[in-house]
Parts: C-alpha cells; sequence; structure tokens
C-alpha cells in the first residue's frame, strides 16, 4: 500500500496546497513534496523484484484490487513496480520539489493554485509510472495533461494561450490514436484476456493469443496496433516531424513546469513506447527496425540542428531535447541489453540534465528578463555560481564522462553498435554519434556569447547573484547528475535486470 | 430483499415524488401570499431526496417480490423492475439538483411556487414511464411529463425568448404525442393487446404491415423525447428559451425519460427475433438515427456562439451515443445485455454533467454576464470554483479519461464492437473527438482568456449559495463516479440483461 500513500500524499496536499493562502503555498509545497521523494527512497532502499513487470517478473509493492467488470472484461486498480519503472518514479519525486523551489522566485499570482497544480500533476505522474492495468495507466496518462495544459495556459509567456491549446490538441488526437491502436490488440485478443492488466495482455500476445479480428489477419491487426500506438507516443516523445508542439509549449511555459515537461512528461512517451510498442510487439517493432532507426537518427541530427539555429536560450535546450529523446529510440529499437537499458538510463539522464538546464536558464531570465542570446554577454561576472553550474550541466549534455549523461550515451552506443535486430547498425550509430558533435557546438557558442566576455546588457535595473533557494536545486541536481554519471549501476543493474526478458522477446530471423 | 411488505411498496420513489409535488401545493396554499421560495426547495429537495434513498433502497435489497425479480402490479399494467429503479435514480438525482438550483435562479421572480411543484409532478411521470408496462401508461405517463414540460419552458411569461419556446415545444409536442398515440392504436390493432408481453406472444400474422407502421410512428414519439433526428429541432429553441434550470431538466431528465421507453417497450414489446422475422427491423431505425442524431448534434454544437445552445445541440448528440443502446441489438448478440446497460450507464452520468453544466449557464444568467464564449472570458477570477466545475464537466461530457463521462462512453462504444457494430462506435468515436473542440471552448475561455473589460466581472456581486451547492455536487458526483463505476455499470448491465 506505499505506493497508493504515496500518491495520495501527493493527491490530498494538492488539495491542502489549493486552499492554503498564497503566502506561504509555496513553502507548503515543497513541505508536502518532500513526503513522496522520501518514501521513493525507501522503496527504493527496499527494492529487491527481478526480471520485468509485463513478462512474468516479479512486481515489487504490488496492489492489485478489482475496480469494475464490464462484458467479461475486467479493470483494477493495479499498480506495483519493476526495475524500468522504479527510476522513473524515484526521478519524478526527486524533481517535483525541485521544481517547487524553482518556482518561488518567478511565480508571483495565484501562487495556492500554481502549486496546488504542480502536485496534482506529480500524483499523476507517479500513477503513471506505477500503473499496471491499462484503463489505470490510461486515466493517469491523460489527467496529466489537464494540470500542464493550465500550468502553460495560465502562468505562461505572451503566447501561452495558444502554446497551451497546441499542446493540448496534438498530445489529446496522439492518445486517442494510440487507444484506439491498444483497443485493436484488446479486441483481437479476444477470450484470451479477461482483464485490462498489462501484464495479462503482453504474456497473451506472447503466446500468440492474437486472433483474426473482423477478418483481418492476426498479423496485421498486430502491425495497425503498432502503428498506431508507435504514433501515438511519438507526438509525446517527441519525434521528429510530429515535435513541433515541444519548442512552443517550452518557451511559453513558466520554468517549473518546463523542467517538469522535459525531465518527467518526455520520459512518460519513451517509457510507453517501451512498455507498449516494444515489449508487446517486439516483432513488429524488428521489422519496422531500418525505418524507426532512421526516425530516431533524424531526431537526433534534425533536432540538434534546429537547436543550433535558434537565439532563445530556452528554445536551444528545447530543440537538444528532440535530439536526446532520438538517441532514446535509438536504443530502444536496437533490442540489446546495453540498447533498452542504456535507453532507459538515458532517461532518468536526460531528465536530470534538461531539468537542470531549463531551471539555469529560468535563474538567468529571472534576473536578465531576457533569453535571447544576443542581447547579453558576461553573465559569469554577475552571477558566478548559477553560470557554473549551467556551464557543468552543458558539459553533462555534451557527454562529459563521468556524468549521467555519459553514461546513458555510452550505454547506448555500446548496444547500437553490434545490434543483430538492426541492418547497418553500425551506421546508424555513427550518425548518431555524429549529433553528439553538432550539440557540443551550439552549446559552446551559445555559452561563449552570452556567459563569458565582458558584461553587457542594457537594463535599468541591478543583476546581481540568484538568490540562495535558486541556486540549491540547480546544485543538487549538478551533484545528482555527477552521482550517476560515477556510479550508473545504482539505477542500471535493476533497469538491466528489466530490459534482459524484452530483449529476449524479439525473434530475429537471418 | 424486503419480504412481507405488500407489493406496492415496489412504488414508492414515485408515490414519494407524488406526495412531494402535492405536499409543495399545501405549502403555497398554507402562505399564499408569502413567497416561500425557501421552504419550497427544502420540501422539493426533501422529497426528491428520499425518492432516490427509495430507489437505492430497493435496488439494493432487491426489491420486494419475494424471488428478488420485477414486481408486477395493476393487472400487469406497471412492472417495476431493476431498469425502473435504475431510470427513477436518474430522475429523482436530477430533480434535486434543479430544485436546490431553482431557489437561488427564481430568486427575485414573483411567484416560484408553481416551478417547484411542476417540476416535481413531472418528475412522477417520469418515475411512472420508468415503471409502465403497457401502452396505455406509458401514454399517460408521458404526457404527465410533457405537460408540466410545457408550462416550465415559457416559465418565464414576460420575456419573449421564453414565450415562444414554449410555444413551439408545444406545437411539435402535441404533434408527436398524437404521431405516438397512433401508433400505439396500429400496435394495438395488429396485435389485440396493450400489455408489452401479451403483445410479444401476439399472432400477427397478415398484419405485419400495420404493426410496421405503427412501430415507426412510435419511433417518433421517442426520438421527439430524446430530442432526437428528425424530432430535435425543439430543442435548441427550448433549451435556449426556457430558464437555464428547467433546460437543464428536459436535457438530462426529461431525455432519459424518452430512453427508458425505447429500452424496454422496443425490447419487451417487439423482441429482436420477432423485429427479424416480421421484417420490421426497428434496431436498423435506429442504428441510422443514432448515427445522424449524434453527427448532427455534434457538428452543430461546434459553429455555436452561446454557450447554452452549444449544450442544446451537445445534448443532441448526447442522444445520439444513447441510442446506440437500443441500435447495436443483434439476435443472440453477446453483448445486448452490455451495450443497453452501458447506455443506461452513460444516461446517470450525463444527468450530472450535463445538469451541471446547464446549472452553471444558470449561475452566469443569474449574474447577468451574457450568453456568448466571449462573455465568460476569465470567469475564473471571480468564481474560481464554479469554474472548475464547469471544467469538469466540460472535459467529462468531452469523454476525456479522468473523469466519469470517459468510462461511460468508452464503454458503450466497446460493447457496440463486441456485438459487431464498430462503424457506430467508430462514428461515436470520431463525434467525440469533434465534441473536444466545442467543450475545450468554454474551458478556454474561462481560464485562458482574459475579460473583455476590466469592468466585465463586476457583474458577478452575488453568490447564489444553493446554485454553488447544487454545481459543486454534479461535480462531485462527475468525478466520483469514476471509481464508483463498477456498481452502477454492473447494476445496469444486470437490469439490461434482463429484458433479453
Amino acid at each position: 500500500m506505499i505506493l497508493e500513500a504515496l500518491m495520495a500524499a501527493a493527491f490530498v496536499g494538492a488539495l491542502t496546497v489549493f486552499l492554503a493562502p498564497d503566502e506561504w503555498a509555496g513553502r507548503l509545497a515543497f513541505a508536502i513534496s518532500l513526503i513522496p521523494f522520501v518514501g521513493s527512497l525507501y522503496l527504493w532502499s527496499g527494492f529487491e523484484a527481478g526480471g520485468n513487470a509485463l513478462l512474468g517478473g516479479d512486481v515489487a509493492y504490488a496492489t492489485q484490487i478489482e475496480w469494475l467488470e464490464v462484458g467479461g472484461r475486467s479493470v483494477s486498480w493495479f499498480v506495483g513496480l519493476d526495475g524500468i519503472s522504479l527510476p522513473l518514479f524515484v526521478l519524478t519525486t526527486f524533481l517535483v520539489p525541485l521544481a517547487i523551489l524553482s518556482a518561488w522566485t518567478p511565480v508571483d499570482t495565484r501562487q495556492s493554485q500554481f502549486y496546488g497544480l504542480m502536485l496534482f500533476m506529480e500524483a499523476n505522474l507517479l500513477g503513471v509510472f506505477a500503473a499496471l492495468d491499462f484503463f489505470l495507466w490510461f486515466v493517469f496518462w491523460e489527467a496529466v495533461l489537464v494540470p500542464m495544459y493550465f500550468l502553460i495556459g495560465i502562468w505562461g509567456g505572451p503566447r501561452r494561450k495558444y502554446a497551451a491549446i497546441k499542446f493540448f490538441v496534438y498530445t489529446n488526437a496522439a492518445s486517442l490514436l494510440m487507444f484506439i491502436g491498444f483497443m485493436s490488440l484488446v479486441f483481437a485478443l479476444g477470450d484470451s484476456v479477461s482483464s485490462f492488466a498489462l501484464p495479462e495482455i503482453a504474456q497473451a500476445i506472447a503466446a500468440g493469443g492474437l486472433g483474426e479480428w473482423f477478418g483481418i489477419a492476426p498479423d496485421q491487426v498486430a502491425l495497425f496496433a503498432f502503428l498506431a500506438m508507435f504514433l501515438g507516443f511519438a507526438v509525446k516523445v517527441p519525434i521528429v516531424p510530429f515535435h513541433t508542439w515541444l519548442p512552443d509549449a517550452h518557451v511559453q511555459a513558466p520554468t517549473p513546469a518546463s523542467v517538469l515537461l522535459a525531465g518527467v512528461l518526455l520520459k512518460m512517451g519513451t517509457y510507453a513506447l517501451l512498455r507498449f510498442n516494444f515489449t508487446m510487439l517486439p516483432n513488429q517493432a524488428s521489422m519496422l527496425a531500418v525505418p524507426i532507426a532512421a526516425i530516431a537518427v533524424i531526431s537526433v541530427i534534425y533536432g540538434a540542428m534546429l537547436a543550433l539555429a535558434q537565439k532563445d536560450l530556452k528554445r536551444i535546450v528545447a530543440y537538444s531535447s528532440v535530439s536526446s529523446m532520438g538517441y532514446v529510440i535509438l536504443g530502444l529499437i536496437v533490442f540489446t541489453e546495453y540498447g533498452v537499458g542504456g535507453a532507459t538510463f538515458q532517461m532518468v539522464a536526460h531528465g536530470l540534465i534538461s531539468g537542470l538546464m531549463f531551471m539555469a536558464v529560468g535563474v538567468i531570465y529571472n534576473t536578465t528578463h531576457t533569453r535571447m542570446v544576443g542581447d547579453m554577454a558576461g553573465m559569469a561576472d554577475r552571477m558566478p555560481v548559477t553560470v557554473g553550474i549551467l556551464v557543468a550541466g552543458a558539459f553533462g549534455y555534451m557527454g562529459l564522462p563521468l556524468m549521467a549523461g555519459f553514461a546513458g550515451e555510452f550505454f547506448i552506443f555500446v548496444g547500437s553498435l553490434s545490434a543483430p535486430a538492426l541492418p547497418y547498425a553500425p551506421v546508424f550509430t555513427a550518425l548518431a554519434m555524429f549529433g553528439i558533435v553538432i550539440v557540443a557546438g551550439y552549446l559552446l557558442s551559445a555559452m561563449q556569447s552570452t556567459l563569458f566576455g565582458p558584461f553587457e546588457l542594457e537594463t535599468d535595473y541591478e543583476v546581481g547573484p540568484a538568490a540562495f533557494h535558486d541556486v540549491a536545486p540547480l546544485a543538487v541536481l549538478l551533484v545528482a547528475i555527477i552521482v550517476l554519471g560515477v556510479a550508473p549501476d545504482i539505477f542500471f543493474e535493476m533497469i538491466r535486470d528489466a530490459a534482459l526478458p524484452v530483449v529476449e522477446g524479439v525473434t530475429i530471423d537471418g | 430483499m424486503v419480504n412481507g411488505l405488500p407489493g406496492v411498496t415496489a412504488l414508492l420513489p414515485a408515490l414519494l415524488l407524488a406526495a412531494t409535488g402535492l405536499a409543495l401545493l399545501l405549502v403555497d396554499t398554507v402562505r399564499p401570499d408569502a413567497r416561500s421560495n425557501t421552504s419550497m426547495a427544502i420540501v422539493g429537495a426533501i422529497g426528491s431526496l428520499a425518492a432516490l434513498a427509495a430507489t437505492v433502497w430497493l435496488t439494493a435489497s432487491g426489491g420486494v417480490s419475494p424471488d428478488g425479480g420485477a414486481v408486477s402490479l395493476f393487472a400487469d399494467a406497471i412492472k417495476v423492475d431493476t431498469l425502473g429503479l435504475f431510470f427513477t435514480a436518474i430522475f429523482a438525482s436530477v430533480t434535486a439538483l434543479v430544485l436546490v438550483a431553482g431557489h437561488d435562479y427564481f430568486d427575485d421572480h414573483t411567484n416560484p411556487a408553481a416551478f417547484y411543484s411542476l417540476v416535481t409532478f413531472a418528475a412522477t411521470g417520469m418515475a411512472l414511464l420508468a415503471v409502465a408496462n403497457s401502452l396505455a401508461v406509458v401514454f399517460v405517463a408521458l404526457e404527465m411529463v410533457s405537460l408540466p414540460s410545457y408550462v416550465l419552458v415559457a416559465y418565464l411569461k414576460q420575456n419573449r425568448g421564453s414565450v415562444e419556446a414554449g410555444m413551439k415545444y408545444f406545437l411539435v409536442g402535441a404533434l408527436s404525442s398524437a404521431i405516438f398515440l397512433f401508433g400505439i392504436s396500429l400496435v394495438y390493432a395488429a396485435t389485440g393487446s396493450l400489455i408489452l408481453a401479451d403483445i410479444a406472444s401476439a399472432s400477427i400474422e397478415g398484419l405485419t404491415g400495420v404493426l410496421g407502421v405503427g412501430i415507426v410512428m412510435m419511433i417518433g414519439g421517442v426520438a421527439f423525447k430524446t430530442a432526437s433526428v428528425p424530432f430535435h429541432f425543439w430543442a435548441p429553441e427550448a433549451y435556449e428559451g426556457a430558464p437555464a434550470p428547467v433546460s437543464a431538466f428536459l436535457s438530462s431528465a426529461s431525455k432519459a425519460a424518452g430512453f427508458v421507453v425505447a429500452f424496454r417497450v422496443f425490447t419487451e414489446a417487439f423482441p429482436l427475433e420477432m423485429a427479424v422475422s416480421a421484417n420490421v427491423d426497428w434496431m436498423l431505425a435506429f442504428a441510422i438515427l443514432a448515427a445522424v442524431t449524434m453527427t448532427l448534434g455534434n457538428f452543430a454544437a461546434a459553429v455555436q456562439e452561446e454557450v447554452k445552445r452549444m449544450l442544446a445541440y451537445s445534448s443532441i448528440g448526447h442522444a445520439g451515443y444513447a441510442l446506440i443502446g437500443v441500435a447495436a441489438l443483434t439476435v443472440d448478440g453477446p453483448a445486448n445485455g452490455t451495450v443497453m446497460g452501458a447506455a443506461m450507464a452513460h444516461l446517470l452520468v450525463y444527468g450530472f454533467m450535463n445538469t451541471g453544466a446547464f446549472l452553471f449557464v444558470a449561475m452566469a444568467e443569474r449574474w447577468g454576464v451574457g450568453r456568448t464564449f466571449a462573455d465568460y472570458a476569465g470567469l475564473w477570477r471571480r468564481a474560481p470554483v464554479a469554474s472548475v466545475a464547469m471544467a469538469v464537466f466540460m472535459f467529462s461530457l468531452a469523454g476525456l479519461p479522468p473523469f466519469a463521462g470517459f468510462f461511460s462512453k468508452y464503454f458503450l462504444f466497446q460493447a457496440a464492437i463486441d456485438n459487431g457494430f464498430v462503424w457506430l462506435a467508430g462514428l461515436g468515436a470520431i463525434n467525440s473527438v469533434v465534441s473536444l473542440y466545442y467543450y475545450s471552448r468554454v474551458v478556454k475561455a474561462l481560464f485562458l482568456d482574459d475579460p473583455a473589460s476590466p469592468s466585465a466581472l463586476d457583474a458577478i456581486d452575488v453568490r447564489p449559495t444553493a446554485l454553488y451547492a447544487a454545481v459543486v455536487f454534479a461535480a462531485v458526483a462527475t468525478v466520483l463516479l469514476l471509481p464508483g463505476f463498477g456498481p452502477v455499470i454492473e447494476t445496469a448491465e444486470a437490469a439490461a440483461s434482463a429484458l433479453f
């Protein structure tokens, strides 16, 4: 029941903060958000499950209570963690308190509603990573959209309405497509499943339970379902060419919302891809390996090139997320132990690094009120600590060894170089590696012109060091990135344990 | 099971509603000069909640019959079963919400007394309709619902829109009542009976043509009451012109009353096998009506500029969804009970979310902020609680997952697919996507848009407590019906399965 307790803490906390007065809503929300964090550390320390939750492995901290039954299929409250979901669960509870801290300075209107929505989103995000019943998962998945829509639409930048609606429309249309894809699988399984529990469905598909449905052959149903779900999740990840909502949403969103959007919400897409497409339908995935790998590499290169062309610091970081997510897709499609494991590890690593970058850009923006590269120079003189951490984070992005980003990308490349499931694997890997060069290019040039050199910024206000509560979350994130880079095994071991059954599910012909 | 009680106890909900209506008249008679607004609202709310409690008690305890099944009364003219009790629960809940909301809406009205008793009498008619087992009772009960409704629509007699709407509603209603009655007489001519079970077992050799025309005419009557194509065109006018609590009552409770006729009469009097063998395939007729109704309602709602009119068309669209419950049926279909049960559950959820949405409009009318989407801009700054409730209604009506509307719609479509009606479910899904557009316009106006002028929000100068209570209660019910959907759908499925 501890998972439920943590979600309930965030949910009840959200209601409490809604009713709290604005003056101390921020502090109250921060205090409440520490409860799930401490709780998730406890979960982590006691975690002993092995294997993949969907493929017959142990499910840690599981609860399964029947919710309702319709037409012979039951829906249940079924939550639990395995080696893939636990790291993302911990990532969420870790990022939310930091994101709340980063909101103390910039958010100055309707604080209680703002922090209430943040905690409400946390409760649903935890639900997404813990749910093991399709309906439960889908309810949480969609419930994440609602607070994010309001966070962008009410507290966002000048074009917030456009960004909020675009975000909502894109991700909802994608959800519908994914939903139809998954449901066609359930209908094709017919009587061989009696519930919407994901493990039962995954194992029924693996056992060849897919039947003919309205005269459509099982293979075709599976292919259709794979494509529909892939497109649905591709919007969420996002993968080129479905990425256009992301820069708008990121640039308009307030900093704390950007942190969660890049840090956790994008991972929902890759997590779902891994859980649904690659775990349930591995053969369809390996059939489409070449086009998917090509899309992944295009995302890496094209996202990086777009970042290169930006003048707005936040847009640069936003586009580089598109690029980083390309690595994750590449890692997933190669179907090797290091590829899938590395992709999952990269989800956590990128969550921390992009969270750090958005937060640091936000702190600079709070002081300078501009994010344009051309407007400022020499910020290092005025904000030495913030700039120092930003530079360190940028090097993490470029894959500096002993930082989390390096570990993630290294695992992915190790896995993808020798991938039997993917033809021309070395070519794809080499092309993707080239992306790192571009990343280094745009990050270094942007930093050079804004951070170093003599201080330059036309203002009529004082530009000085940021407050302690702005810098502290940055420092905490940097420490976490380094710890994860030095000792990747604290997560990678359990991830590998849960990724192996996925890799073994694929049959490689030839 | 509650043995030892006389069978008529099964009619307790209807009797309680009737007694409440009489008690309301009594309150008005005792103090004819005082406006007694508050005491009438209290009496009405207590009475309808007591009726709701009675239905829940009868359903949960298994009813008063010794074997836990249906109770037949008055020479089979009335049959109380779970289906009837389920619908009575919808009627009683909506009535309670509307009566409470009416207290504030008619705060400055010169004579609010008749509103309470008319609503309660209409609800009594609905409760009777839900248990009617004879076409004669069906017709009488239907008129008991219709006559108070005409008056209620025209209740603001100084308001041209309200009177005009009442007039239109009355003309279309009178016409469709006549058609319905003529249909009943043709069915009687063909089968020689008015009791549903006897109609089903009657020999109709050589008279299938007469029976077929009768059935088609009865479909017309159902279409009027549920505001479905081809008798839908009164609905936007009536809902828009009527006082908003009355619109809430008509579009939630009165619509569900039309569906109880469709669900019970057609499946019991004209069983599926007979309909197919006699070549009067009413399922096909309902399937076409469902498809046209949901498409027309949703696309028309998408182009409206006034919130109330948009809700009126959306209510036509939802009638289309609920019609799937009588459309997606096949002889020996594996999911006949499930699809009809899902439609019933959808009507229950719809009762709360749609009533809540119209009551929010009632609140906006009370404040006098205006009628269009643009007039709702930025309302959440002054009325955050009510705006959040409205967002819940809109998202739930659109069928977004965190709310009960998602489950009810989803299980309806799933059951339709299980019964082989992929095209109907697919059309429903497409329509749901369209509906997201116009429902989210309300949310966008409330939360994201800035008020037209800084003083635009000054109209919000009163806090109508009772209206707030009704809206918040409906919102809480809409949210809680998601975790609590299990008992609802299981009861509905069992009730519907008993018909086949």
